[in-house]
């Protein structure tokens, strides 16, 4: 159906390594921002999760 | 390094706080929901299990036969059960990471009953031989559009949060939340082109090859996107709160979640090993499957190394002993799942039970437990009270632990045994085993050990139901929770920072990213089957089906004959020597849709067509399977016997093809009644031959001109053009 308009490409070929270049690129530069990213910035970061237990009402007809 | 540049005159002010509430209503609508289509997806399950080995609970009724069961077992395990957890967990743990209750209770509710309105769909269409015929994608096009409308309502209310949110970055649970919801929707978008014929009927867009590989592309990615990303959010979630530590390495959930995504999408052809795909295809599929091991480790050793240094408290909280499980199936089954995309394993396993117990390590482990671990954490919290019993849930997490090793061994053995079976060959070079039925009745006992160990599973829920009910019963439901945060103030503007944190802080732009990360590998493993005409052979000898036997292969759509019997013969010696030729690509040019299958519960159909088996033996065969075959679990149709099929409907249908490209001549809808009578009328002159009286529109005769139809295309007659497509194979 479709196939006949990817036809009219030009030098589809060029696309997979386009891709590839691109996929290597950015997990060499996504290894290097974790590599340098601040630990302290990391520890606010993994503590999201825990910081609401405080907001936790108490229930008065708790046992 | 992140500067916060203050440009009001009021920077100096202590920030005011806001007050907001959580709503738990939400959560507690869809984890009521995930309990009960739990118990019931399961219970289907079972009984397709029981069905396996004790033909006699298909009931003999149409609705209640294998072939419908079984997708509504899948539909309802994925969809309702898994679906529903996700969204209890999603509605739960989002608001709480962004400090900001849902953007809208409206959209929740609209969400929440819209989609328990798809699954009542589902339940009823199944049942009822509504089917696309496409594996999990089994539902019609009505019920695909509520899908698409009920998910972008979700998607919406989600987006909606993150742009009001009090939390400037966004956890890493979000961001699996975020990109599970784009690749989904495209997921099910691209692979619900399908052309209506009627209300509850429609054919795929796509034929043959490549409807198969965007079926795959869409089916592992159903696996990768529904059953695992946003679980993966939620364990990055309930994992750290249930062990009350921080999770392992932040850093390894930022490239775990990156090269998932990025790698996920690419490795759909692994499920069409040694099938008609294009080679380049099917090696695309297997070395992505094999890099998915390390992101999939990655996140599991992340997951399990969270409880570092709290091991025993693992010995005592059951919320982490289902989690440990739950993590610990999700690194079998992603190490298993490459293992299997290997093509000499595939050659072993595929067909076979083996993957059955593959996804159900995955299914009642990963997914089931963390769900149970979710529940058993979030209902006392929601009703402000302690666990009911611990006792009951430690029986809960064995019954379950059990049941799944008891579902999974006899099912593993099961598929070596039958794979074995169907290569095994004499010292004369024949089969050994030319009947297929004994492969099937040598694992008969595996099949019953499989239900036993299901139905402890399902024990394990009851169990499970109680104990929370009783919890609810002894606390008291807070519907909302009180909370207070600053709000981010819109005239601050945060610079700087490495750019991942800035991409952490821009969510739209986050959520685009990853849907250009998902359609990389989606367009290049799906364009150049559609680009370059080589990949699919064509071949002169093929033809469109008549106007029978294209009713009688809606009838195969209908009864859910896929979902037993595979029309693919793989080029092995021992499969060309049991069905016949190797199938070809060019033969499936005019199958809207496909119907390769994924089990061959019973024999491989492809070359089932004119010859061995005349019209009268599928005509009994099908009355009743175990006359003609002794022995035989397939179910009996006997209301193919006594229906009629819709003679007029076959113009609709005709047209319908023509649209979709296969060459049927201009005004041949006006002819087709006239042909598909006289192909009946002989079908039926045939049946009388052997003393079998019958009408030639009843149902039994198209699905007959129909299986009498498969294969043949190449076996009749060989042309030159066939000839050089099997040369460029």
């Amino acid at each position: 159906m479709f196939k006949h308009y990817f036809e009219l490409v030009d030098n589809v070929a060029i696309y997979p390594i386009i891709s590839l270049t691109i996929f290597f690129l950015f997990f060499i530069g996504l290894g290097i921002h974790v590599m340098r990213m601040k630990t302290k910035h990391i520890e606010e970061l993994e503590q999201l999760p825990l910081g609401d237990d405080d907001i936790q009402p108490s229930n008065p007809s708790m046992p | 390094m992140i500067t916060q540049e203050k440009t009001t005159e009021n920077a100096h002010t202590k920030p005011v706080l806001e007050q907001f509430a959580y709503d738990n209503k939400i959560v507690r609508a869809f984890m009521i929901a995930t309990t009960v289509f739990g118990i019931v997806g399961m219970s289907v399950g079972l009984l397709a299990a029981i069905q396996l080995f004790y033909p006699l609970f298909n009931f003999e009724t149409s609705f209640l036969s294998f072939g419908r069961i079984r997708p509504l077992h899948t539909n309802a395990v994925i969809f309702a059960f898994v679906g529903n957890a996700i969204f209890a967990g999603v509605y739960h743990s989002m608001p709480r990471l962004l400090k900001a209750p849902m953007f809208s209770k409206t959209l929740s509710w609209i969400h929440f009953w819209g989609w328990q309105l798809i699954i009542l769909a589902a339940a009823i269409t199944l049942p009822l031989g509504f089917t696309s015929g496409k594996e999990y994608a089994e539902l019609e096009w009505p019920i695909d559009i509520a899908i698409t409308v009920i998910w972008v309502v979700f998607g919406w209310n989600m987006i909606g949060t993150v742009l009001k949110r009090r939390e400037r970055h966004m956890y890493v649970a979000i961001w699996f939340y975020l990109a599970s919801f784009v690749t989904v929707a495209v997921l099910h978008v691209v692979n619900s082109f399908e052309l209506p014929i009627a209300l509850f009927k429609s054919y795929s867009a796509y034929a043959g090859v490549q409807d198969a590989l965007v079926q795959w592309w869409y089916g592992h990615n159903a696996v990768a996107f529904f059953l695992t990303t946003p679980f993966l959010g939620l364990m990055y979630y309930y994992l750290p709160k249930a062990a009350n530590r921080p999770v392992y390495s932040y850093r390894l959930s930022i490239i775990h979640f990156w090269s998932l995504i990025f790698i996920y999408i690419w490795a759909g052809p692994h499920h069409l090993l040694y099938t008609s795909l294009p080679d380049w295809a099917q090696s695309l599929g297997t070395v992505f499957s094999i890099m998915l091991i390390a992101p999939s480790w990655g996140g599991m050793l992340n997951g399990l190394l969270t409880l570092r240094g709290a091991w025993d408290k693992v010995r005592e909280d059951p919320v982490l002993k289902f989690m440990v499980v739950a993590v610990t199936a999700y690194g079998m089954a992603t190490f298993e799942g490459p293992m299997l995309s290997l093509k000499n394993v595939n050659a072993i396993s595929h067909f076979t039970d083996w993957t059955i117990a593959h996804v159900h390590v995955g299914g009642l482990g990963w997914n089931g437990f963390l769900t149970f671990g979710m529940l058993y954490w979030l209902v006392p919290k929601m009703w402000g009270t302690k666990l009911f019993s611990v006792k009951l849930a430690n029986t809960h997490f064995w019954m379950g632990t059990l049941g799944i090793i008891f579902y999974a061994l006899p099912l593993y053995w099961a598929g070596f045994t039958q794979s074995l079976m169907w290569k095994e060959f004499t010292g004369d070079g024949f089969l050994q085993y030319p009947n297929f039925l004994q492969t099937v009745t040598q694992i008969i006992p595996m099949y019953v050990m499989r239900a036993i160990g299901g139905a402890i599973y399902l024990g394990g829920v009851f169990v499970m139901v109680y104990n929370l009910w009783k919890t609810a019963a002894q606390g008291k439901f807070i519907a909302e929770e009180k909370a207070e945060a600053p709000a981010l103030k819109k005239n601050v503007r945060v610079t700087g920072g490495h750019w991942h944190s800035v991409l952490e802080r821009k969510p739209v732009l986050f959520t685009v990213l990853s849907f250009v990360a998902i359609l990389i590998g989606g367009l290049i493993e799906m364009v150049p089957t559609f680009l370059i005409q080589s990949n699919v052979p064509t071949i002169a000898a093929v033809k469109p089906y008549t106007p029978l036997e294209l009713e009688g292969r809606d009838l195969y759509i209908r009864e859910g004959c896929v979902n037993c019997h595979s029309q693919m013969v793989r080029p092995f010696r021992s499969e060309v020597e049991r069905y016949g030729e190797y199938s070809k690509a060019g033969e499936f040019v005019y199958d809207h849709p496909f119907l390769w299958g994924s089990k061959r519960t019973g024999p491989d159909l492809h070359r089932v067509g004119g010859g061995e088996y005349g019209n009268s033996w599928h005509y009994k065969h099908m009355y009743d399977p175990t006359t003609m075959s002794p022995g035989s679990i397939m179910p009996p149709y006997p209301w193919l016997l006594k229906n009629d099929y819709d003679k007029e409907g076959i113009k609709k249908k005709i047209t319908a093809m023509r649209t979709l490209g296969v060459p049927y001549p201009a005004g041949y809808e006006e002819q087709a009644v006239k042909d598909m009578e006289q192909q009946a009328q002989a079908i039926v002159a045939d049946l009388k031959k052997d003393k079998i009286e019958t009408q030639p529109d009843r149902e039994i005769v198209a699905l007959i001109a129909y299986l009498q139809r498969l294969g043949t295309d190449i076996k009749e007659k060989e042309t030159p053009s066939e000839a050089e497509a099997t040369v460029t194979e």
